[in-house]
Parts: C-alpha cells; structure tokens; sequence
C-alpha cells in the first residue's frame, strides 16, 4: 500500500475522525480525533493491509509559539507507525489543548509506548489515561515543571545539591 | 631546624614519589568522555606508564577520582556521595570541559562545573580532552601529589 | 513427578519456592560493572532477579531543548554526543533530516562519503560494543585488541575531520569538507589491520567455552516481544527479522553497493555478538565498494594562478580589491584538507540558501562575504518552509531517526531524535527476569546503551 491508499483506507474506516491529512515531503499523516485514537492506533496494527506492528516513535511538539497556531491546540501527541511486513510508514497526530492534556495510552497495544508516554508526560506534561505507572522518565522526581514546554526557560536549574543557580 | 623536621620533610618527599606513581583511580564515566578515557588507558596511549594503570571500581579503594563526562542534576547526589565514600588523601580530576564548566550545555539539566559539588584538583579541559592532554593531565596530578604535605 | 523448577536446580531439592523472603537490590547509577549510567532496582530470590526497574535519565543534558537555542546547523555538535560512538551517523542523520524538509538533494560523492564515514562509525561503535562487554566478562584481552583497532579507525576519522570522537563533520546541505588525498590507501590499511583484529577476536571468543556459557542463552528475548517493543538494528536481527533501513529503505549510497543482512534466528547475546561481528565485516565491505565508486575522483589542489599568500589576499579584500580575485584558485583554509572551493562544491549542494560559501569566496567577493553573513547572522541562517519531517537511517543500535519541525524561522521549532538503544532499554527487565543478577552483566553489555542517546 502507497501512503495514499493507507490514509484512504483510514479515512474510510475511521470518517470524520480524521481532522485532516498530508503528506508533506512524503511522509503521509493522519490528524485524528483524541477520543478515536485508540480505535485509529488499533486499526493500523489489526488491518492485515495496513499491518503497522512497530511503534516506532511517541512523541509531542508544544505549538505555544508556533505563528499561526498561538491560540490553537497546545500540544500534538506524534505517533511514527512502521510496517515490518509491507515496509511503509505513517505518522498519527492528536491534539490536545493545555487544559485538557490528556491522550488516551497506546499501551495495550504496545508495550514500548509505556517508556515513550512517560518521557512525553516528563517533557511536555501530557498525560496518558490508562497508562499503568505514569511517572517521570528522565527527570528526578523533585523536578517542577516540563522542561520541553516552550515557556520553560531552558536555564532555570533545581539542583539537588549545590548552589541554587 | 631540628633533625626530626629533616627526617620528616624528606621521609614526605619518599612518600610524595610513592604515591604519585600508585595511582588507583574510580573512573566515574558518565558520557562521552568514557571513550577517550578508554583510549588513554588501553595499549595505545598506556597509562601504565604513569603508574595509573588500574582502575579500582570500589571508592572505598582508589584515590583519585576521576569524573568524566556530563554531570547532570539528576547525577550530582551520587558524585557527592561517591566523593565521600573515598578515603584520605584523595584527589579530583575533572575530565572534559562538561565536568570543568557545564561545557556548552548550559540548560536545566546540567551542572554548570563540579567544583559546585566537590574540590578539584586538576582540570583537564577538551571536548573530550586527547588522550595526550589527559597524560599531561595525569603528570600535572602528580606533581600535586608529590610535593604536597603527606598525610599518613 | 513436578517439574523441576529453576530455583531447585540452583538450590537444591526442596528450597520451596521462596516467597516471602525477596530481597531488594539497587544496582547503579554507578556500578563497576556497568559501562552506562542507569539504575536496576531488582528484585532478588537468591540470586535470581524476580522482577527488575531499570531507571534512567541520569545523563539527560537536554539534547532537544539545545536545538531550539541555536541555528540549524548549530544543532549539529550536540547531535554528536547523542551516540558518542558513532557520531558520524548521527550528524549525518540529522543533517538529512533538515534536507528533507528543504527540499534539497546534496551531490553524489556527498552521498558517497556520508556512507563510507558512516560504515567507519559502526564499525568503531560495534568494536567498543563487544570488547566492553567482552572485558566485563573477563576477557581483557578482547577490550586491549579491540580499542586497538579502533584506534586504526579513529585516525581514518581524524584525517577526514579534524577530531577523533566529536567531529560535527555534518552539514545541512553537504559535509564540511571533502576527503583528504590518499585516504582510501589509508582506508585499506586500517581495514586490514581491522580484519585481523577480528581475526583474533573469533579464535578467542566465538568457540570459547566460558564466553559461550556466559552468553549463549541468556538475555534472551523473544521475536514478537522484540518487535512489541519497536527493538531494531542488531537485537531485532538477532531475532531473525533481516530489517536494516539500509535495505527498506535506501538513501545515501547504500542502493548502489552490494551487502548481506547478517542474522540470527536466537534472540540471545550470543546471537547479538554474533550478528554485530558479521556487520562489522560488511560495513567495512561496503565502505570499501564505495570508495572504489566514489565519483569526482581525487581533487586537484594544483594551483595555476600566482601563488598569493592567504593573509595578503585577506587583506586586498579588506581593500576593496576585490576584482579578479574569485578567479584566483588559492587555499586559505589549511587547517582541515579539503575544504577549498573546488572541493566544496563536489560535496555541498549548490544551493546558496543552505550552504556557507567558501572561504575565498567570503574573504573574496561582497557576494560571498553576504552570503555568509546571511546564513550566520541571528534573524537570518537558514530557513525552511513551515513544516515537519521524519528521516530514520541506520545507527549502530537501530533504526535512528530524526522528526524536525521548523516554523518557518531560522532556529529549529523542534528536533525529536528517536534514540535506538531506548526500546531495548525499555525491554530490558523482560530480558532479565527469572536470570541470574551475573548474566545482567552481558544482557546489558549486549544491549550496547550509550547514555547520550538513551537520555539525550
């Protein structure tokens, strides 16, 4: 299957689920509704055509500062899919305003995802409902904040020990 | 000056020549740094030569300390703790510009140099250092160790 | 009769099942017998890990906020400390990525010399793989032999670069400067030397009783767990899934050389150490078949015109005497072979928009000297169209890929860099559990974490 055929086939199963579709310097993606995530993330890996048994990527952007998107969604939670069997990608995107940071896991169909949901929670603050242990990944727990937000100031430290700079 | 103070000023020059060429470090490798670290002490460069040759993974049995890489805040209790479990006389080389300043990472996570943490003695700068620069280095610490007063 | 359980064979008949008396071990973030910094809080019954937590994050330096600071190409030096072992690969990756989402195409011999400096790096990344974790397992002698060779190697990225380990060789658009003369005798050499290194290490390990015992076995891990966890390069080839992004998907030069996809079908470290062992042979075939294709031949650093001192000509452009002088064939940059006019146009794409001129054309001519400054001056550099873009080469580890978004400006909106060794890493309490807490020590070593990538 072409990228052209795989977002058909998602558009034709999933409907209006699908906010909208490019494909942009050839990578095919799919904008879909937060609540039919787990539906649309379960059909790419169920459908024998579609066949995506990799997760390969998760991960989110924070469009704050983005021109043209200042008052939009906040975050877009990226997932890269790759297909062993049919060696074709494609990449699923949901937005999700600040208030309201919240994406359903991938889990269950997934087990690497529950690293990935972690790191995205740790860096942007989106969190994963049903993921079985959100915590942080890569920061220490003392940590405020989500450091790849874009009003984080890359310098404000929270040392452990040490001079408090 | 009494014969007691003679015996003692050259009985610490016998010591000081001792130890500088027993060096048993704790390579606390965090990053980067780790490879040249492992260059400098494999055949090639042959730290041997400068009595340094034995790396001892407990900090309990080495006297210097060696930190090399990235020390991020998550990392730094550790370091410190590390630092103490170490016994007198010890000594701190900070290995690569990250342990020295923060290096060019200068964000939330990273410690801006370890001399906020622990004391150093010797600071061998490079992104990571030559394996020719963390020799020069290595005789640099031992001067330090051999004409400092010894503690025995 | 029951089943004799593991706990039985370790213990002894009738050591019950042991429930109740588990004892909690950390290990890390600084263990002896780690090369990596990560914490194992593990779960022991006697000396089988029950359950374990692998904690990491311990050299998180901000990778992805520091891209956001600088330019697009001042990205480049940090890609370099994501896989310290194969940085070519990452820069490479990156630079590709950025291409991608202007649009550009670089040269040929680029493409050329972005695989040869690639497969160098796996190499080297493969070799400081098996000697660390061969030495973990007491076998020294394998470590001093390997570093050896990759000494050999080093010096080959020396002679390209400038540096040994931290090169930030890679250019949006290019690389930073061609080849210098001679390098594929050089190559040659430092292959040879390779090969009889590798030579040596098989006659010491592969048919080695206590290497195979340590190794055969353990750490295993099934196919569909391995792909569940979106595990790629050597461990998922292990398992006997032959997927390479070499293969599935070629860029650079790697459609035009012939090369195997070595695999095994155990999924054990013994199946790891043996898969990366066959890789380094073909890396090193297909750097070989791409230097004999390289296009564009040696360069010719044979100067026609009069001979001018570099300084002198610095300064008859200060004055303005700028006539003439774009004509003039003369090198101002010894400091890196290769990195003058002629050689810069055969490995940067000819766009101005992306690649920094020459440095006789910026000393030389208004138009280079703008030129310049419009692609390092603040506000200015290089600026893609709004978009995002996913570009996945093969790193040592894995499938390495790079997703950047860019706003329109002349900084990186964001860089997301897909790190290979985390899935295993994620993976590794499932390789561990119900095994010895002494064959963590190899699992992990054929895992082959590198901090900077893990935790970027």
């Amino acid at each position: 299957m072409n990228g052209a055929a795989i977002l058909e086939r998602l558009r034709a199963r999933l409907g209006a689920s699908v906010v909208e579709t490019h494909d942009q310097h050839g990578d095919h993606t799919a904008v879909i509704e937060r609540t039919a995530l787990p539906a649309a993330l379960g059909l790419c890996r169920d459908d024998s055509d579609l066949g995506f048994d990799v997760l390969m990527d998760l991960t989110a952007v924070d469009y704050q500062k983005y021109p043209g998107r200042e008052d939009g969604p906040r975050f877009e939670v990226v997932y890269h899919l790759y297909s062993l069997r049919w060696n074709h990608r494609v990449r699923i995107k949901a937005r999700v305003d600040e208030d309201d940071a919240v994406v359903p896991t991938a889990v269950p169909l997934w087990p690497i995802a529950d690293w990935l949901e972690r790191e995205v929670w740790d860096m942007f603050g989106v969190r994963f409902e049903g993921h079985p242990d959100l915590r942080r990944l890569l920061m220490y727990e003392e940590f405020v904040g989500h450091p790849l937000r874009k009003d984080y100031p890359i310098n404000r430290r929270q040392p452990l020990i040490g001079p408090q700079i | 000056m009494g014969v007691g103070s003679f015996f003692t000023s050259r009985l610490d020059e016998a010591i000081g020549w001792a130890r500088k060429y027993s060096i048993f470090q704790y390579p606390f490798v965090t990053a980067c740094c780790g490879m040249e670290y492992m260059a400098t002490a494999c055949s090639h460069y042959d730290v041997d030569r400068f009595g340094a040759g034995l790396p001892r993974f407990s900090p309990r049995q080495a006297d210097v300390l060696f930190v090399v890489g990235t020390i991020s805040h998550k990392m730094a209790p550790v370091l410190k703790r590390i630092y103490e479990q170490m016994t007198e006389p010890k000594w701190v080389v900070a290995f690569g510009v990250c342990t020295c300043t923060g290096g060019f990472y200068d964000n939330y996570a990273t410690v801006q140099g370890i001399d906020t943490i622990i004391p150093v003695d010797v600071y061998i700068p490079g992104c990571p250092p030559r394996p020719e620069s963390v020799i020069d280095g290595l005789m640099k610490l031992q001067d330090k160790i051999a004409v400092g007063a010894q503690r025995y | 009769m029951a089943e004799t359980t593991r706990r039985e064979i370790m213990l002894g008949e009738g050591s019950g099942t042991g429930t109740g008396q588990n004892l909690t071990v950390g290990l890390g973030p600084a263990h002896p017998a780690m090369h990596g910094i990560i914490r194992i809080v593990a779960e022991l019954d006697g000396e089988i890990i029950r359950e374990a937590d692998v904690e990491i994050g311990y050299l998180h330096r901000a990778f992805e906020k520091d891209c956001e600071v600088g330019g697009w190409n001042n990205a480049i030096p940090y890609t370099d400390r994501l896989n310290y072992v194969s940085p070519l690969i990452n820069n490479f990756a990156y630079a590709n990525a950025v291409e991608k989402l202007l649009g550009i195409d670089v040269t040929e011999r680029c493409k050329y010399i972005r695989t040869i400096m690639s497969e160098i790096s796996r190499v080297c990344d493969h070799l400081t793989c098996i000697g660390a974790s061969a030495m973990e397992l007491g076998a020294f002698t394998v470590f001093l032999y390997m570093i050896k060779a990759r000494e050999f190697l080093w010096e080959l990225v020396e002679d390209v670069t400038g540096a040994r380990l931290t090169i930030s060789y890679g250019r949006v658009g290019g690389v930073r400067a061609d080849l210098p003369e001679g390098f594929e005798a050089k190559v040659r050499a430092a292959f040879k030397q390779t090969r009889e290194v590798l030579d040596e290490v098989h006659r010491l390990l592969t048919g080695n009783r206590i290497f195979m015992d340590r190794m055969v076995g353990v750490g295993a891990l099934s196919r569909e767990d391995t792909i569940a966890y979106a595990i790629t390069g050597p461990l998922l080839r292990a398992v006997g899934v032959g997927y390479d992004v070499r293969r599935a998907s070629p860029h650079w030069a790697y459609d035009r050389v012939e090369f195997e996809i070595p695999t095994q079908k155990d999924g054990d470290n013994y199946s790891r150490y043996l898969v990366r062992m066959a890789e380094m042979e073909q890396s090193m075939r297909i750097a070989e078949q791409a230097l004999a294709a390289i296009p564009g031949g040696p360069i010719n650093v044979d100067f026609e015109g009069r001979p001018i001192d570099p300084a002198a000509y610095v300064d008859q452009g200060k004055q303005g005497k700028t006539e003439g002088l774009l004509l003039v064939p003369i090198t101002l940059s010894p400091n890196l072979e290769g990195q003058n006019r002629k050689a810069l146009e055969r490995v940067t794409a000819h766009d101005k928009r992306v690649v920094l001129p020459p440095k006789e054309t910026a000393y030389g001519s208004i138009e280079g000297l703008m030129n310049h400054f419009m692609l390092i001056m603040e506000g200015y550099g290089i600026r893609p169209p709004q978009g995002e873009a996913y570009f996945a080469s093969e790193g040592a580890n894995g499938e390495l890929g790079f997703y950047v978004v860019s706003d329109g400006g002349d900084r990186p909106y964001r860089v997301r860099c897909r790190p290979p060794c985390l899935p295993p890493m994620a993976a590794l309490h499932r390789m561990i559990k119900d095994e010895m807490i002494a064959d963590l020590v190899p699992t992990f070593g054929s895992v082959n974490m590198i901090g900077g990538e893990l935790d970027r």
